[in-house]
């Protein structure tokens, strides 16, 4: 067997397992309901991060407005399932569609310039979105919010379970086309705008269209995202998207490094299950928040996977060099060294 | 009234809200000018200036008088706010990438916000701002009220006193010379460190002003108050050429215009939503603004 696809088997396998394992503690409740449920909101925070990240992180475009695609995602999925009866998943993939021609729109005028015009023209367009979800009240709902989405089953039994699952297959699915992306030439070309965006230029890369296509795939994941968030949550309201979640996404974002895929997935779910714990300190979360990103840029600008050298963790990386004899050898180094 | 009446009032009215975001729009387009930074916390100096204005004309009551004494104090408070932020924030990423700068920018704004928000002193509610009594004055058949007099008085005397620091004082000549160029200029023997921070003291004086202004048109204060007026600032700094000072008055006002002819005529749920489509539509026809040179990147 080819040794690219045997490794691609193995890791087909180990995420297979942690999928069975996951949904299983969850179905089997050793991980109980309210950690399932903090376990899925931060999925879905981990995706639009990821979203946020490729953009931001590996295209060097810093974006503000990923929290109105969420929204867009969110609106559009409950909107086609409330009305028209569309099935969960196609409502879903929907809404991410629907938040990427947002995106395009958005981008053409904002990315002929360099970089500092688009964070202006996406917190514009995130203020913008909320106001319309406001006056457009026959879809959305008002101000007042969209009640009675209906979850992904009725069953209080196998909701956790079922929700948990699906965020778990769209996290891997993001993380697998953006890892692929990132390793493939067109990603190469991304990083090389971050790098240097003139001599990407000189280099005969299509500057324009590599940050179209970064943005509109961005905007793609958030309103996946947004789109798993509204069956989930049952409830939505214009307000939740304001840019104050739009931070929250950069935040973690630069906490986990930008441009490092294993930093956003842990700095995701850790700030979500830290926003539980810290709800004690109310307010003063909001001051502690932008502290962070400050302090992040002035002296860890890295991240905090940075500490550990900026490759990030590669499941395939990881099973392709992955040699029990290996670490045999290294444990008695003397024996290694006789020969 | 007419409907010619109703639009020149409207204009009016436009004016002089434009000229206080032309002040706001100053101050981006000043610090834009020189390191290339959009500065999102300048809004927020806004909102400072205003609440240093609110507690000195609580303290002192409203006269004539402590108007005056309340931009005399909160305008060189908010400049020191400034060259805090600069010093602290900024000047350690200069050489780092933009995004990591703008991040920090986007951390400053929201750190003032919200810890002005948490501050007891000033706290999450509104408050009223304290102003002169309301007259409206009749000048050729349109009102033009007390509060609208002091912005013009304040907004046009702020530009010429501007114009006169950038164009005819060593320092605006130095300043005109780091924008220019930073590295040829610091081989002149220019500190350019020192007029960096100037640049932003000038800026977040105008803020300070700016802020005043504004609190008195609509007379209240809160935290989150300098949100909209600097994104419209920034719009109008964009609209007029970003870097040019003219362009940054010019600007302003248009912008301050358009805003008032939508509110009355069109919608004033949309006027912000407005505000954003301009941005675009500057972008796509004419990115470099109504006034402003196109620059080649310099490798």
């Amino acid at each position: 067997m080819n040794k690219d696809r045997k490794t691609n088997l193995i890791s087909f396998l180990i995420i297979l397992f942690g999928f069975i394992l996951t949904t299983g503690l969850v179905a089997f409740r050793v991980i109980d309901e309210y950690t399932a449920q903090i376990l899925t909101i931060g999925g879905i925070n981990v995706i639009i991060a990821l979203g946020l990240n490729l953009i931001s992180g590996f295209t060097g475009q810093l974006a503000l407005g990923h929290a109105g695609f969420m929204a867009v995602g969110a609106y559009t999925t409950a909107a086609l399932i409330m009305k028209l009866n569309v099935p969960i998943f196609p409502a879903i993939l929907a809404g991410g569609l629907v938040s990427a021609v947002f995106g395009l729109l958005i981008g053409l005028p904002a990315l002929r310039l360099h970089g500092d015009y688009l964070a202006i023209v996406t917190l514009g367009f995130g203020e913008i979105i909320r106001v319309i979800m406001v006056n457009l009240s026959d879809i959305t709902g008002g101000p007042a919010g969209l009640k009675g989405i209906p979850p992904f089953t009725t069953n209080f039994f196998w909701r956790p379970v079922l929700s948990f699952a699906l965020v778990y297959i769209f996290l891997v699915l993001v993380i697998i086309i953006l890892n692929n992306l990132i390793n493939s030439s067109p990603g190469r070309a991304i990083i090389s705008i971050r790098e240097d965006e003139i001599a990407a230029n000189a280099m005969g890369i299509n500057v324009f269209y590599f940050k179209i296509f970064a943005f509109t795939l961005s905007a793609f994941i958030a309103g996946l995202g947004g789109g798993i968030y509204a069956p989930f949550f049952g409830y939505l309201n214009p307000n939740m998207f304001n840019f104050q979640k739009s931070v929250e996404f950069l935040i973690i974002v630069v906490l986990g490094g930008m441009g490092n895929i294993t930093g956003t997935v842990l700095a995701g779910f850790g700030l979500t299950y830290l926003q539980e714990i810290l709800r004690f300190l109310k307010d003063y979360r909001l001051v502690i928040y932008p502290l962070i990103l400050v302090l992040m840029m002035l002296f860890q600008p890295a991240g905090l996977m940075g500490f550990f050298g900026n490759k990030g963790f590669s499941l395939t990386r990881f099973v392709r060099e992955f040699n029990p004899k290996k670490i045999f050898r290294m444990k008695n180094p003397g024996k290694a060294g006789e020969k | 009234m007419g409907v010619i009446q109703q639009i020149l009032q409207q204009t009016l009215n436009g004016l002089a809200l434009g000229g206080i975001y032309a002040l706001l729009a100053l101050g981006y387009t000043m610090v834009y000018g020189i390191v290339k930074l959009i500065n999102f916390a300048h809004g927020d100096i806004l909102m400072l200036g205003a609440f240093a204005g609110y507690f000195v004309l609580n303290y002192f009551g409203v006269t004539p008088g402590t108007l005056v004494l309340s931009f005399i104090i909160s305008m060189p408070v908010c400049a020191i706010i400034g060259i805090l932020i600069e010093k602290i924030c900024y000047k350690p990423l200069r050489d780092s990438p933009r995004i990591n700068a703008l991040i920090t920018a986007i951390g400053v704004s929201l750190f003032l916000e919200n810890g002005a928000r948490v501050l007891p002193v000033i706290g999450p509610n509104p408050r009223v701002f304290p102003t002169l009594p309301s007259v409206t004055h009749n000048l050729f058949g349109l009102g033009i009220s007390r509060v609208q007099i002091l912005v013009f008085i304040i907004t046009i005397g702020l530009m010429i006193i501007l114009n006169y620091i950038v164009n005819y004082t060593k320092i605006g000549r130095a300043m005109r010379a780091v924008s220019f160029d930073q590295g040829a200029s610091s081989l002149m023997g220019i500190n350019v460190d020192r007029v960096i921070s100037f640049t932003f003291a000038l800026g977040s004086a105008l803020a300070a002003a700016a802020g005043i202004l504004f609190a008195s048109s609509y007379p209240q204060v809160e935290p989150y108050m300098g949100i909209m007026p600097g994104l419209k600032a920034f719009i109008a700094a964009v609209m007029g050429g970003i870097g040019s000072i003219p362009g940054a008055m010019l600007g302003g006002f248009i912008l301050g215009v358009a805003e008032t002819l939508t509110k009355g005529f069109i919608s004033s749920q949309l006027a912000d939503a407005f505000a954003f489509g301009f941005l675009i539509i500057i972008l796509v026809v004419k990115p470099t603004g109504i006034l402003g040179k196109p620059v080649g990147e310099k490798v």
